[in-house]
């Protein structure tokens, strides 16, 4: 580059670092955290491969100690080695506990996030791009599902097939595939336009071909982002229906159900309902901030030069 | 001859990407005299709407940046105004008409609002003349019926008149200089000539200076007084507009005007010019336009050719040309 | 004479405008409005016409991407609208194929090239992927696109080459008509007269017909054996390409030829070679009554408000204009 008379003109070159480290952080750390929890989950014990007795928890999540009730974490005055993040009301190893549920909490909101992506795009897709009578029936069905209260629904189904596992799962499920049949039909209605697809419809292809290799390819992108988003937002209803005492149940630990346990005893063990609740935030933020780092990277609007 | 109201002198302008910089505009010179349409054509990707926008100042900045040259307007140069300065320029200065009439007009105020913001911004009028200034600005651009017209958004009117009203705010403080970046691509043909004669007559009432960017010859030939055409980043040829068509001295320009199909003219194979413009990344050794040039010499290869006066107005780079 | 390949015999398009909670029709929106032509063997046809006249639509009834709302198109002597479903998969559709006019939207940014061009085999033939392959990379010859690049994707092509892909994907069924929409006008001035040359050395060896849309008269020119050209949903003006050129009779015609004639400044002072039409053309909504030209004509009488021409035929061309009755 010519520089005059010895001005010093600064050359750009992109991006400035400061702000391209902060980008990388916002992935790196979230990345992080998820992939630390998925392993913990996994991890809790082995006895899915066969090692019941290999695992990260130190103790059974639902061994209760009688004599150890309510003890505070190690790390604290009157804490034990035995109960690294103290015990609850049972004397049971929370550390333990925290390590179960993320088990539970995490794979109840991947498990319902994958259903809930699947019905939604699917119906999206058929609703945007075959229009007419059929987009008009998927989207009232919609329109009800997205103005069903949650709760109502959860109670319903808590009443009908009783309380468990599979019971929150369903009760998430139901409700959760409208916002996705949503957004996805916006999407195939605009790509629906495109000359591509009328490309396609020239030669002959089929609506099938038409919907899977047309369009589908060019909304996953928009579909990552919004599942990524989703995972803080399933774990959070998790997490709000097993507090209500309509989700998960005793003695199984989840996040949210330990916090609802140690809603009772806050005023003499905070510890209980905090740190199954510092877990529910930093996964909640870490989806967020991942959710956030992937659009940015696949917008190209935002994309830099 | 008129007074020279624009003269860009060694115009270097890059754009620093993460592949590296590129040069989109490489080294380009030319004026404008009052009263005169400057015509710059070229391919896409050519740097014809970057230097457009190097004048005004208006690179997407920090990428874009002017790293070398001169723009003098009425002898000050622009590079070198403060922000501020050029700002009051723009508009009552210099203004542009883009190519776009459906988006250069805001969609949630009136016809008159948008002329009248630009009159307020730049004349110190006071508040009861602003409606006969946007009224006359209308006029000017031939917009039927201006008091109504004022009072309509954007949406009401077609694609032909809302790119009047875009030249009615260009036109509304008398610039001394337009820059029209392909003001009628998006126009139809019969909508298009009626625009094309509208420049012609606004130059003939204001006596404004007008560089006319686009890729079309037949726009070219319809309004243009000398036109220079560019090729990757940079100025092949300056001439005359009929010496463009008739005699045109750079294989390129050569080139150029016989692949465009001409209504008069019916050949059975159209001249075509094989290959594509260079990446501008990667440009070729030597003159930019060698590798698709069917006369190239050993020296084109090698070593850039200068620029050759022929006379006042008829400028050429290229080796053969002595 | 050559044979007729495709005619089009009264087409009309007729979109409703609703209004209102209740999608009340309030009108009805004449895109096409009675229109007829043929396509011969191997011959090129230009539809001509300002954005809004109805090409594009006649193309995509022409394509099936819309009902006729009456008329008929009649391909190889059968009216297409009695094919059954099979025999339209098997004896129509592969046969028209169409180029369009924007290189860049008209292929899925997601699919390689040799799928963008194998598609169509895919579709409608049961091969092999290796097969389908093999003539993709024929294709790509065929239209000068190194075969080695068909395992890259769209967007690593330039313009100029992404539309000679758009033209092998068109040629992968042997078609016999193609509709090409503006097939050039998205492309630079140096690409442009490589893509046409190409257009005319396809239509010579495989004996092609054409439907050319376009608006600019120069290209329609260069490329076409005749020419149509339509004013607000129907043909004003149609015949033979050289006569309509030399001796336009509509005044549209006249002033289309005028506006994309190469003017030097100094020809055009002289205002009586320039014909600048005022005014623009009114919705198809709501056309005016009489000649549908009449408001913008600059030879209009008074019988041009009142009636509507008839087409007349004068020697080769058809014209409707009441100067000609």
């Amino acid at each position: 580059m010519v520089i005059e008379k010895g001005k010093k003109k600064k050359i750009y070159t992109g991006l400035k670092r400061s702000t391209r480290i902060i980008r990388n952080l916002t992935l790196i750390i979230p990345a992080a955290i998820l992939i630390l929890m998925i392993i913990v989950a996994l991890f809790a014990d082995l006895g899915w491969i066969g090692l019941p007795d290999i695992g990260l928890a130190p103790q059974d999540p639902n061994a209760t100690h009688p004599r150890d009730k309510l003890l505070p974490p190690s790390f604290m005055e009157g804490g034990k080695s035995d109960y690294f993040l103290g015990t609850d009301r049972l004397g049971r190893d929370l550390f333990s506990r925290v390590i179960y549920g993320a088990r539970v909490s995490l794979s109840v909101s991947l498990i319902v996030i994958f259903i809930t992506a699947l019905i939604g795009t699917i119906l999206g897709i058929l609703s945007g791009y075959k229009g007419g009578r059929a987009d008009a029936f998927i989207m009232r069905v919609t329109d009800v599902a997205l103005s069903f209260p949650g709760l109502l629904l959860a109670m319903l189904l808590w009443v009908a097939i009783g309380p468990g596992y599979w019971t929150v799962v369903l009760a998430l499920s139901v409700l959760g595939w409208a916002g996705y049949a949503r957004m996805i039909r916006g999407e195939s209605l605009r790509i629906r336009e495109s000359d591509f697809v009328a490309q396609a419809q020239v030669v002959g292809a089929t609506t099938w071909r038409v919907m899977f290799k047309h369009i589908f390819p060019n909304i996953v992108n928009s579909l990552i982002v919004i599942m990524t988003l989703q995972i803080g937002m399933m774990i959070l209803a998790e997490a709000a229906l097993s507090f209500l005492g309509l989700g998960i149940t005793a003695p199984t630990a989840s996040w949210g159900s330990i916090v609802a346990d140690g809603r009772t005893e806050l005023d003499r063990a905070w510890w209980i309902s905090a740190f199954p609740g510092i877990c529910i935030g930093l996964v909640v933020m870490a989806g967020n901030f991942l959710g956030d780092w992937i659009r940015d990277k696949l917008d190209p609007r935002l994309r830099q030069l | 001859m008129s007074n020279i109201v624009l003269q860009v002198e060694d115009l270097h302008t890059s754009f620093f990407t993460r592949a590296g910089e590129v040069k989109a505009v490489d080294g380009v010179s030319f004026f404008v005299r009052e009263g005169e349409t400057f015509g710059i054509v070229g391919e896409s990707g050519c740097g014809k709407s970057v230097t457009g926008l190097s004048i005004l100042r208006l690179l997407p900045e920090p990428s874009g940046q002017v790293t070398k040259g001169k723009i003098i307007l009425e002898g000050k140069n622009l590079l070198e105004l403060s922000k501020k300065t050029m700002r009051a320029y723009r508009g009552k200065m210099i203004s542009m008409i883009l190519q776009d009439p459906m988006t250069s007009l805001n969609p949630v105020y009136t016809i008159g609002d948008q002329i009248s913001e630009s009159v307020r911004l730049h004349q110190d009028l006071p508040e009861n003349m602003v409606e006969g200034e946007v009224i006359s600005a209308l006029r000017l651009l031939r917009i039927p019926d201006p008091e109504v017209r004022t009072r309509e958004y954007p949406f009401q009117l077609s694609g032909g008149m809302r790119q009047r009203v875009v030249g009615a705010i260009a036109m509304s403080c008398r610039p001394r200089l337009l820059i029209a970046d392909e003001p009628t691509t998006a126009l139809d043909a019969t909508i298009q000539a009626q625009y094309l004669a509208l420049f012609e007559d606004i130059q003939v009432k204001t006596n404004v200076a007008i560089i006319f960017i686009t890729h079309d010859f037949g726009v070219i030939s319809r309004i243009c007084d000398r036109v220079g055409v560019m090729y990757a980043g940079k100025i092949l040829e300056t001439a005359p507009t009929r010496d463009i068509f008739k005699a045109p001295k750079h294989p390129y320009t050569a080139a150029l005007i016989s692949s465009v199909p001409q209504l008069d003219k019916k050949d059975e194979k159209l001249f075509s010019i094989e290959g594509q413009p260079p990446s501008l990344l990667h440009l070729p050794p030597g003159c930019r336009f060698q590798p698709r040039c069917t006369v190239a010499m050993d020296i084109c290869k090698e070593q850039e050719p200068p620029e050759v006066k022929l006379d006042e107005n008829h400028s050429v780079s290229c080796w053969r040309v002595k | 004479m050559a044979d007729v390949l495709l005619e089009v015999r009264n087409i009309v398009k007729h979109y409703p405008v609703t209004r209102g909670l209740l999608q009340r029709t309030v009108g009805w929106v004449r895109a096409v409005d009675g229109v007829s032509f043929t396509v011969e063997d191997g011959k090129t046809l230009s539809l001509v016409g300002e954005s809004g006249a109805g090409k594009t639509t006649i193309a995509k009834q022409i394509l099936l991407l819309e009902k006729l709302t009456s008329g008929n198109i009649i391909f190889q002597g059968k009216d297409i609208y009695k094919y059954s479903a099979a025999e339209l998969k098997r004896d129509y559709r592969p046969k028209v194929q169409t180029v369009q006019q924007n290189p860049w939207s008209s292929m899925n940014p997601r699919m390689r090239v040799r799928d963008v061009v194998g598609e169509p085999i895919f579709v409608n033939a049961k091969l092999a992927k290796k097969e389908v392959y093999e003539n993709v990379g024929k294709l790509l010859n065929q239209v000068g696109i190194d075969p080695e690049g068909m395992n890259r994707y769209p967007h690593e092509f330039s313009g100029g080459q992404r539309q000679r892909i758009a033209v092998a994907r068109a040629m992968a069924l042997h078609p016999e008509l193609l509709i090409l929409d503006e097939p050039v006008s998205a492309l630079d001035v140096s690409i442009r007269a490589q893509i046409m040359n190409l257009l005319k050395d396809l239509q010579t060896e495989f004996n092609l017909s054409y439907i050319v849309i376009a608006h600019n008269l120069a290209t329609v020119r260069y490329m076409s054996h005749s020419v149509a050209i339509m004013y607000l949903g129907q043909l004003v003006e149609y015949g033979e390409s050289e006569a309509l050129f030399n001796n336009p009779l509509h005044p549209y015609t006249k002033a289309l030829i005028s506006a994309s004639q190469l003017t030097l400044p100094e020809d055009a002072k002289d205002s009586s070679k320039q014909i600048i039409l005022s005014g623009e053309m009114p919705s198809p909504l709501n056309p005016p009554a009489g000649c549908r030209f009449h408001t913008r004509c600059t030879e209009v009488m008074d019988i041009c408000s009142k009636e509507i021409p008839e087409m007349k035929t004068i020697g080769t061309q058809q014209v409707k204009c009441h100067h000609y009755t």
